[in-house]
């Protein structure tokens, strides 16, 4: 098939950007979107252009590294789908397609259509963890953890940061990575002593990050590759409010 | 001319001999211990943040180190380790059905086929225990029974049920404990992260790795770093191969760097290929996908018994199916371990009667299961197997058979180090799968991620602090020669690789290699065929050389330029692992030599001649390498022949 | 936000609860706004609590808009730089209308209290009698001005709907049985919210008021 693409093209923080577009010619229905940029690349390298930089590395859904706007869709338009999972039979031949990178104030473009999600790892740093120092764990049994409880800790603790809620939300918030790793830590025993200083510290770097607040508008958990619920930026409000009303644990 | 030249033999000289039981509890009360006031005058480089990187960080941070840790990703969060999927071992006996460390240890050791060291073995059997609980208590949400007790599994063919998961997403979950540990020490002050940074040289002075050589990968900036020790904790080289089930970055300059020099690289051809993963569907292919293993467990694996046979697969009627591995191994079936099932389906295609595209796969059929079991059994067990196949290949497995062919996954060589993680250069370790300690010639499903973590968070913080006792070592000069040499060998390197400006891409030449690797240095091997690889790979290497095109600069993000010294690194370690691979004439887990086997067909190995480690020096680029051999003795668990049949 | 927001929502569901007694009769829906005025007395001096209601409401509303301009320029600030391509509504619309909706109930309520209470913008105008100023307001001629009611009543609809969601999320819902509730609960308030209040107009329109 035949593909027309309109790409983001900015070779650094300090230029104003533009979109380019490209024609792609005999693309394999089979490839993924990425594998068509890399086809894309390779002829422009051999044209002596630059070739489009986009961050990736697992190709396999996980490591979060992937990730841009595809006509205006975070990961494009298959749900639940991450930019290097989506396969070009999605689209028709003769589509034009729209890439841009992730557009946030905190994720600053570094080049073409990648950007700088160093204030995710901040957030993180802000009490995302639980202070448990390497030797000094009870037996990994001490402590039963109802099936329930982990099954949803687990689904929290799936967000694989990549930053495609923040690019989605209309207010350009990161609500809802950071209650997953509230959601998370919060709902296992393990979690409980740092819970209200947790949601507290990761709420504060998330403003002071410059992410926008969140209008529970949802179009974060739709983009969201893992689908992370909703509800747990409820969790988070509430866990908010009952450690600055002081009726946290 | 001679490919390789035999040196001297080295030992390991930090384990302790006598009971093996006791041997690690006796190496941590011997060695120095560091007094907490004078940790803090101490720095530790730690590249990479993986399991092995990301928890070795938090821990010595923890400990009261000053740590710089590096990694190319924009996070640490996002090393190769989160791909991780089965699970990981652990001798909890939590289930009472008879394991026990011994038992781990007896079963790493066989399945390792007798080329690991039984020291190591048994001390990471040990030390697993302690994983489990340090990853609950950091809140790894592992799988539960409804009791609130952890659930368990068995896991590659073994009989205990040992293995600990979280979903399929394993990897994930350990890894974002250990990144999270870590980011509490970013935030406490005590690391200093670097993301996207390459490592691209090795300072050695004195005799001492004392630094590193890092390329800031958005502004192309050359820097220099120094420490009291150096920890490499880069991962894998399974890329080599260009197709592989690793993440696209993985890489082998950190540890090759360290190579060239001095580090002794060891047991270089061990590669693990897995048999079941999403075959290629065309040339624009980047990486491949593994799917859980767990499959065999209901699916059947067939060809049509014709060669060149392209009906669909529903129009082959049963008795024009050839079950090879049920008709080849009845006893085993569909569940032989990792190496056999994949040689097993390289030969059904080289003969022929490969399906799909390019004739390069085998169908894994459910229809069997779910005539037996019912579609609503088969959807609660594998489903998400099913909906990521169908993703990625655009069909549906409940109707139409899979298709899986083996790619390459895992690499059991590395640097070589010794019961410390010390490699031959004092003050570098080396930890996780860039080192080659503890899985011998083919691992066991679900111990990689034992081994990474237990590297970082047990044994290296119990040992490096006998290294570090002696330290603060004396403050490098930025004008030492040896750092002044290290990083313009670094800036050459880039001026030479833009300055080339050929005709042909960083991935073609990859691509190109990859294929080489493949045929003559993958799921068998011959002698004449590793030595048809060497020049061919020599000849690409100069190519690559000559006509190899690196657009852009070096003072920027360029992508291509981070891709083309990796596969310059590749180029070299490929000729190693054809030269070790050669050099290796009997057939032992991941390795078989298609000389050495069994009259019908199994992998023949030669303890007499070849029960030791190979360790490589390094002597020059396109120079013959030179062999050290360490023996392995069995004290514990004796040599064996395996046999599925 | 929220409790802003809810604070307004009560003072709608009163002040519905208020205009249906325009069905009752002309007498009983002028007392009720004469009542308005009593209420408190002889505590209070008569429109007393009136104003006392106003102010609270002034200030709610002012809270109300202050946050939405912080949360509208935070949202500015964290994405300086818009999409070439537009980002299509994924999630519901009320969601992504809050501002305009704000703003556009915002301006319905400037010429509703110049209509209804001040009586400049009324045929009749009479403080007196607000039952013939509604019905005269609504007058079949006069359908403009029923058409910006209903345009204006069905964005306080959407407005609520979200809105109503919305904050019970902040206020910790959190389950996704809670999700599904919460999302019942604003529809049947909003859906009850606009039916209620353009039953009055289009009473009188049908001439079933009159
Ligand atoms: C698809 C897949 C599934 C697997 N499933 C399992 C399983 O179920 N169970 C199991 O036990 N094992 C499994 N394995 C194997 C296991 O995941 C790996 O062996 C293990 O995670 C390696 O961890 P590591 O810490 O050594 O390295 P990695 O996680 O690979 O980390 C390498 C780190 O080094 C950094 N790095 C590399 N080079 C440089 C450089 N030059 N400069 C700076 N930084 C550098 C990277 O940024 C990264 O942070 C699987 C492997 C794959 C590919
Ligand atoms: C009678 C009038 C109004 C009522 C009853 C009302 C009610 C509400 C409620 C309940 C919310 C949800 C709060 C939350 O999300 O937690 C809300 C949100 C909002 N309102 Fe209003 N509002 C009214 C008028 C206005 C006006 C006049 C404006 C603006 C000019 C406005 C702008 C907004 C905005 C932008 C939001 C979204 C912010 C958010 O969800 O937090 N509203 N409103
Ligand atoms: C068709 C529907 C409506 C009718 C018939 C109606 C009628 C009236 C009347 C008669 C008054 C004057 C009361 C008095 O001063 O005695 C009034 C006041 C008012 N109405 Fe409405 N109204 C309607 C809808 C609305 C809506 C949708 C809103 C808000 C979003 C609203 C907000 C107000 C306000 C703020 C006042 C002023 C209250 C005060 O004087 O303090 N009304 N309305
Ligand atoms: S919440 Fe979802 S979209 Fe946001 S970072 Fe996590 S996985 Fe990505
Ligand atoms: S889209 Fe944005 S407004 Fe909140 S619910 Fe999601 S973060
Ligand atoms: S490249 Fe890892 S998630 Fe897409």
């Amino acid at each position: 098939m035949d593909i027309t693409l309109r790409v983001w093209r900015q070779t650094g923080p300090s230029d104003r950007g533009r979109m380019v577009t490209y024609e792609v010619k005999d693309v394999s229905p089979d490839a993924s979107f990425l594998e068509m940029l890399d086809v894309l690349n390779e002829r422009l390298i051999l044209e002596g252009d630059e070739p489009i930089a986009f961050d990736h590395d697992c190709r396999e859904g996980i490591c979060g590294m992937c990730g841009m706007m595809i006509n205006g869709v975070a990961h494009g338009p298959e749900r639940a789908t991450t930019t290097c999972q989506l396969h070009m039979r999605h689209f028709k031949d003769g589509d034009t397609i729209d890439v841009e990178p992730w557009r946030a104030a905190a994720f600053p473009v570094v080049k073409d259509l990648v950007v700088d999600r160093g204030a995710f790892d901040r957030i993180i740093q802000a009490g995302g963890y639980i202070t448990a120092p390497t030797g000094a764990a009870p037996d990994a049994h001490a402590t039963p953890v109802p099936k329930a409880d982990a099954d949803a800790a687990f689904e929290a603790a799936t967000c694989i940061g990549c930053g495609a809620c923040v690019a989605a939300c209309p207010n350009g918030s990161a609500m809802l990575f950071t209650a997953a790793k509230v959601g998370h830590l919060g709902l296992l025993p393990q979690g409980q002593p740092e819970r209200d200083s947790r949601v507290v510290g990761m709420v504060a770097a998330h403003d002071e990050a410059g992410f926008g607040g969140c209008t529970n508008t949802g179009e974060c958990t739709t983009v969201c590759p893992k689908g992370i619920p909703l509800t747990l930026i409820g969790r988070l409000n509430s866990d908010y409010r009952k450690s600055r009303s002081g009726r946290g644990r | 001319m001679k490919l390789w030249n035999e040196g001297d033999p080295i030992a390991d000289k930090a384990a302790p001999d006598g009971p093996v039981e006791t041997r690690w509890e006796r190496r941590q009360f011997g060695a120095k211990l560091v007094n907490p006031a004078n940790r803090r005058k101490l720095t530790v480089i730690v590249v990479g943040t993986g399991l092995a990187g990301g928890s070795a960080a938090a821990t010595l941070a923890e400990a009261g180190y000053k740590v710089r840790s590096y990694c190319y990703q924009d996070s640490p969060r996002r090393a190769h380790s989160i791909a991780a999927q089965g699970g990981i071992n652990a001798a909890k006996n939590y289930r009472n059905d008879g394991d026990s460390v011994y038992r781990l240890f007896y079963d790493t050791v066989k399945g390792g086929d007798f080329r690991a060291r039984e020291s190591n073995v048994y001390r990471l059997a040990q030390v697993s225990v302690n994983i489990i609980d340090q990853c609950v208590a950091q809140g790894v949400p592992f799988a539960r029974e409804y009791g609130g007790l952890l659930d368990n599994r068995s896991f590659g063919g073994t009989q205990v049920s040992r293995t600990f998961y979280a979903r399929g997403q394993t990897g994930q979950q350990l890894l974002l404990g250990a990144y999270q540990a870590m980011e509490r020490q970013i935030a406490a002050g005590n690391i200093e992260m670097h993301a996207r940074h390459e490592m691209l040289e090795l300072i050695v002075v004195d005799g001492r790795a004392r630094g590193i050589v890092v390329r800031d990968l958005v502004t192309g900036e050359i820097t220099t770093d120094f420490a009291d020790a150096v920890v490499l904790a880069s991962g894998g080289y399974g890329n080599v191969f260009f197709l592989s089930t690793n993440a696209k970055g993985c890489n082998v300059t950190a540890t090759w760097r360290a190579h060239r020099k001095g580090a002794l690289f060891a047991n270089p051809c061990y590669t693990q290929i897995h048999p079941t993963c999403i075959p290629e569907s065309g040339t624009h292919q980047s990486k491949l996908t593994l799917m859980s293993e767990s499959l065999r467990n209901d699916g059947r694996v067939w060809v049509p018994k014709r060669a060149g046979d392209d009906r669909k697969p529903a129009d082959i009627p049963e008795d024009e199916r050839d079950y090879y591995l049920e008709r080849i191994y009845p006893s085993f079936g569909n569940l032989v371990p990792r190496d056999i099932a994949s040689r097993a389906a390289k030969n059904v295609c080289d003969e022929g009667r490969g399906v799909g595209p390019g004739g390069l796969g085998v169908y894994l059929d459910f229809a069997d299961a779910i005539t037996r079991l019912g579609r609503p059994a088969v959807e609660a067990k594998y489903g998400n197997l099913f909906e990521m196949y169908q993703r990625i290949t655009g069909e549906d497995p409940y109707v139409t058979p899979m298709r899986i062919y083996p790619a390459v996954h895992y690499t059991m060589g590395g640097l070589w180090v010794d019961y410390d993680l010390q490699s031959t250069i004092p003050g570098l370790f080396v930890i996780g799968e860039a080192n080659f300690s503890d899985h011998g010639a083919n691992r066991l499903g679900a111990s990689a991620l034992m081994q990474g973590l237990a590297d970082g968070y047990f044994v290296l913080p119990n040992t490096v602090n006998d290294y570090l006792a002696a330290g603060p070592y004396p403050a490098v000069a930025t004008d030492d020669p040896a750092v002044v040499s290290a990083r313009a060998s670094v800036e050459d390197r880039i001026s030479a690789l833009l300055a080339v400006d050929g005709d042909r891409t960083v991935d073609s030449f990859h691509r190109e290699l990859g294929h080489i690797m493949w045929e003559y240095c993958g799921m068998e091997r011959t002698e004449e065929g590793l030595t048809k690889a060497l020049s061919l790979i020599r000849a690409l290497r100069e190519e690559f050389w000559t006509r190899v095109k690196v657009p852009g600069t070096g003072e920027q993000l360029n992508q291509n330029l981070e891709r083309a010294g990796r596969v310059a690194d590749f180029f070299e370690l490929a000729e190693l692992m054809c030269i070790d691979a050669l050099h290796r004439a009997e057939s032992c887990g991941g390795h078989f030599r298609a000389e050495s086997q069994t009259p019908d067909g199994e992998a023949l190995r030669h303890d007499d001649a070849f029960s030791y480690v190979a360790a490589w020096e390094f002597t020059g680029t396109g120079e013959p390498p030179v062999l050290h051999k360490e023996a392995l003795d069995f004290e514990y668990v004796h040599p064996t022949q395996r046999s599925y049949k | 936000m929220a409790a802003s927001g809810l604070l307004l929502v009560l003072f709608l569901f009163a002040h519905m609860a208020g205009n249906l007694k325009i069905f009752v009769g002309a007498a009983s829906f002028d007392h009720y706004a004469h009542w308005l005025r009593d209420i408190g007395t002889p505590l209070l001096p008569r429109t007393w609590y009136l104003w006392i209601q106003r102010v609270g409401l002034t200030a709610a509303v002012v809270a109300h808009i202050a946050s939405a301009v912080v949360l509208a320029r935070r949202a500015r600030a964290a994405r300086p730089v818009r999409y070439a391509h537009r980002p299509k509504v994924q999630g519901s619309y009320a969601a992504r209308t809050m501002r305009w909706g704000g703003v556009i109930i915002l301006l319905f309520v400037v010429f509703h209290i110049l209509d209804l209470t001040t009586g400049t913008l009324n045929p009749i105008g009479d403080a007196q009698h607000p039952y013939a100023n509604v019905v005269a307001d609504f007058a079949p001629s006069r359908w403009y001005v029923t058409l910006f009611y209903t345009l204006a009543i069905v964005a306080v609809g959407f407005h609520l709907r979200h809105g109503i969601f919305s904050a019970l999320r902040t206020f910790g819902q959190q389950s996704p049985r809670g999700e599904r509730r919460a999302r019942a609960i604003a529809l049947v308030l909003s859906v009850v919210l606009v039916v209620g209040y353009l039953s009055v107009p289009f009473a009188v329109l049908t001439g079933l008021v009159s």
